[in-house]
């Protein structure tokens, strides 16, 4: 099918290069799209981190969880509990916070996954809501209800206190050894974590357990005559996208330590399975261009009022004026929504595959067109026998 | 034994929205097999139509207040009032029942256009992406109703007539203090009519019946010289008219908001997984089940042994019953068991 399936490590070792170029320069390229400034970009990784993780589920085997973003919770609460607790430091908040995500995960993944097909869906959209009711009510005094859990001053931070370091005024920031978790070195240590957590994604997608998990999405059954038993596997994948989530979780503590329960929400699961789908399910790049390309045009579009349309089309007669911002305004600004909800529609539609298949699409269009002069007539019976 | 009683009433009401919605996403399920997530969109849709009716309904003018001597004071008055009268108000109190009629043929309109435009590609395309293709849709209405209507929840009054409550416990011997709110009495009856149209619609009728048969086996009947794929359609618009009547009759308990839809939509999913996929009659049976066992563990004294249960309850109750009998409660042998 794709050629990621066999790469040689030579090959790897190019993807990661190229990657961590890019990402490592984003604060330089992004500059002239207007969007090389600290928070958008740790969105760009946190997020990228989250449908990563998810691609590893939904992309490897196919079982489409409605409960990721319980995950990204918990992630978030124990990350501000450790910060309040421990220390401001982000390593034990990150430590914690992945594993617990990943007990969590195992939990519900345990449970979940004995059903497949849409009872998946709908058993782990189900543990989601619990655990968002139970976040917004019961746990309390966990969660610190709609307020969210927030930072004080007065919090023991043992391990802090120990080390001899005492808030002095105002909130305390969280770091890493010394370097802040906020602003440009927060988007440093968040890009690092994403090129770490996209290499172990990749050697998993070239690993025999990788290709088992394929071999789960294409025919379960065929799996399961051939003697394996698929739940192990099938666990395992689910408890790994748990603990990224979990770990980008903890990074959203890390870049704004404030944690509240509308992260749990099944539409928050719902934005990284769009995310993912967006870029194309199932292939390596395709959910990190996902979260890319929606984080960017959702910061651009949300931004975007009636007098920023009036000005952008001035150069018009100004009744052409009138009626193109008439036009658009529903979909900029608060009504982004829309436009992302009916540009989704259009990609689960004609390119299931997301933007990943587009690009195969385009690319075998112009390698088509490249080759026919070179053997013209003969090239057509060619391609259809390749196709097949 | 009062308390018990107004939960279980309680549970009725609640469970009869359930019920509607979920009888709406089983018909769907059954016929075109498609798993629709927009179908809470549909509801809302549905609660908006009112909304709307009542924003028609009182279209106002500015009308110089007689009453106000010493400076020029105007008012809104609804049209209607004007050129009516007496007659133009209660026109505006009675604005749900109205609309429960102009409802009808708006959603079946909007049920045949989606299912032409949209659902139909997706017979054949896997689960997953019904439900992601759906998914869209959903965001899509809501953010069309919230461009429309903004984000905030619309209030929109039963009519007068209905307004208070009924003293239901003089009627069947418990005490006086036992009263109900009329317009909740009504919706649990105007659930149950709706509910045994639709069965008795599927059951007693020609059409029904070939609609049945095609949920049974459909290449047969297509082999029978029936277009079974109209009748099909129909069913999906008979589904987004009982959704969105739901809709419509709930605005008095609940103001509509544009994401209304989705929180009804994840409880009636767990109410047709609970009730068995495919199973009408297990649809509104554990529309209403689930309705009771929710108003039940919302009493303080249930709360107090296990608290939190109440945010919990449905979930849970569906986890159970997925994990010891997947099929559902009445879904059939071998129906999308696993």
């Amino acid at each position: 099918m794709s050629n990621t399936q066999i790469a040689t490590p030579r090959q790897e070792l190019l993807y990661m290069v190229v990657l961590s170029a890019v990402v490592l320069t984003m604060p330089l390229w992004l500059q002239p799209f207007g969007a090389a400034y600290p928070d958008l970009m740790q969105k760009f990784m946190i997020f990228g981190i989250f449908a990563i993780g998810y691609n590893i589920l939904f992309g490897l085997t196919g079982y489409l969880s409605f409960g990721h973003a319980a995950f990204l919770g918990v992630g978030s609460y124990t990350a501000v509990w450790s910060f309040k607790l421990l220390s401001m430091n982000v390593v034990p908040a990150i430590i914690f916070a992945t594993l617990l995500a990943g007990l969590f995960a195992w939990l519900i993944g345990f449970v979940s996954l004995r059903r497949s097909g849409i009872y998946f869906s709908i058993l782990t959209l189900a543990f989601a809501q619990m655990s968002y009711n139970l976040a917004y009510s019961v746990l309390t005094p966990i969660t610190n209800g709609e307020t969210g859990l927030q930072l004080n001053q007065a919090d023991p931070r043992v391990i802090d206190r120990m080390a001899g370091i005492e808030a002095t005024s105002g909130l305390p920031n969280t770091n890493l050894f010394g370097l802040e978790g906020t602003g440009y070195t927060g988007f440093y240590i968040c890009a690092i974590i994403l090129i770490v957590a996209f290499f172990i994604s990749m050697r998993i997608f070239h690993s025999p357990f990788g290709m088992k998990l394929r071999a789960i999405k294409s025919n379960q059954t065929r799996m399961s005559y051939t003697g394996y038993n698929t739940r192990p596997y099938l666990l395992t994948a689910f408890i790994i996208s748990g603990m990224y989530a979990g770990l980008a979780g903890s990074l959203l503590a890390m870049t704004d330590p404030l944690a509240g329960a509308e992260r749990m929400q099944w539409t928050a699961s719902g934005e990284v399975v769009l995310m993912t789908i967006f870029g194309g399910a199932g292939t390596l790049i395709g959910p990190l261009l996902g979260t890319g390309i929606i984080k960017y045009l959702e910061n651009i579009f949300s931004a975007f009022n009636d007098s920023v349309l009036h000005n952008m089309f001035s150069f018009l007669p100004d009744w052409l004026n009138d009626i193109l911002t008439a036009i658009i305004s529903p979909f900029v600004g608060e009504g982004w929504q829309l436009l992302l909800g009916i540009v989704f529609m259009l990609i689960v539609i004609f390119l299931p595959g997301g933007l990943m298949e587009g690009y195969g699409k385009i690319s075998r269009m112009i390698r088509d067109r490249r080759q026919k002069p070179a053997d013209d007539g003969s090239s057509d019976t060619q391609h259809s026998t390749g196709e097949v | 034994m009062d308390a018990i009683f107004l939960q279980i009433l309680n549970g009725l009401d609640k469970g009869g929205a359930y019920a509607l919605i979920a009888l709406g996403l089983t018909l769907v399920f059954g016929t075109l097999g498609v798993v629709n997530f927009a179908h809470g969109a549909i509801f809302m849709v549905g609660a908006f139509c009112a909304v709307t009716m009542e924003k028609i309904l009182t279209i106002s003018a500015k009308v110089k207040d007689p009453s106000v001597t010493f400076f020029d004071a105007y008012k809104e008055t609804p049209y209607l009032e004007l050129w009516f009268g007496k007659t133009g108000s209660a026109i505006i109190d009675w604005v749900v029942p109205i609309s429960i009629i102009v409802s009808i043929p708006v959603m079946l309109g909007l049920g045949i256009l989606m299912e032409r435009t949209l659902i139909r590609y997706f017979y054949k395309r896997s689960h997953a992406e019904q439900i992601l293709v759906t998914f869209g849709l959903a965001i899509v209405l809501q953010e069309l109703v919230k461009t429309f209507f903004g984000a905030n929840p619309i209030p929109i009054s039963a009519p007068d007539i209905v307004a208070g409550s009924a003293a239901i416990g003089s009627w069947i011997g418990l005490s006086d203090a036992v009263v109900y709110p009329w317009w909740r009495l009504i919706y649990l009856l105007f659930s149950v009519v709706i509910i045994s149209g639709v069965f008795s619609f599927l059951n007693f009728t020609t059409y029904g019946m070939v609609v049945r048969a095609g949920m049974a086996d459909r290449e047969t009947v297509e082999l029978l010289g029936i277009d079974i794929e109209r009748r099909f359609t129909i069913v999906f618009g008979l589904a987004a008219v009982v959704a969105g009547l739901a809709g419509v009759m709930y605005t008095p308990i609940l103001p509509p908001d544009y994401h209304q839809g989705m929180d009804f939509l994840v409880l009636s999913f767990v109410v047709v997984v609970v009730g068995g996929m495919g199973s009408l009659r297990g649809a509104v049976a554990a529309g209403f089940l689930l309705g009771i066992l929710q108003s039940f563990s919302s009493m303080t004294e249930v709360k107090s042994i296990i608290p939190g249960i109440d945010q919990i309850i449905i979930y849970l109750v569906a986890v159970i019953i997925l994990l010891t009998r997947p099929r559902g409660l009445m879904g059939r042998r071998g129906v999308m068991e696993n």
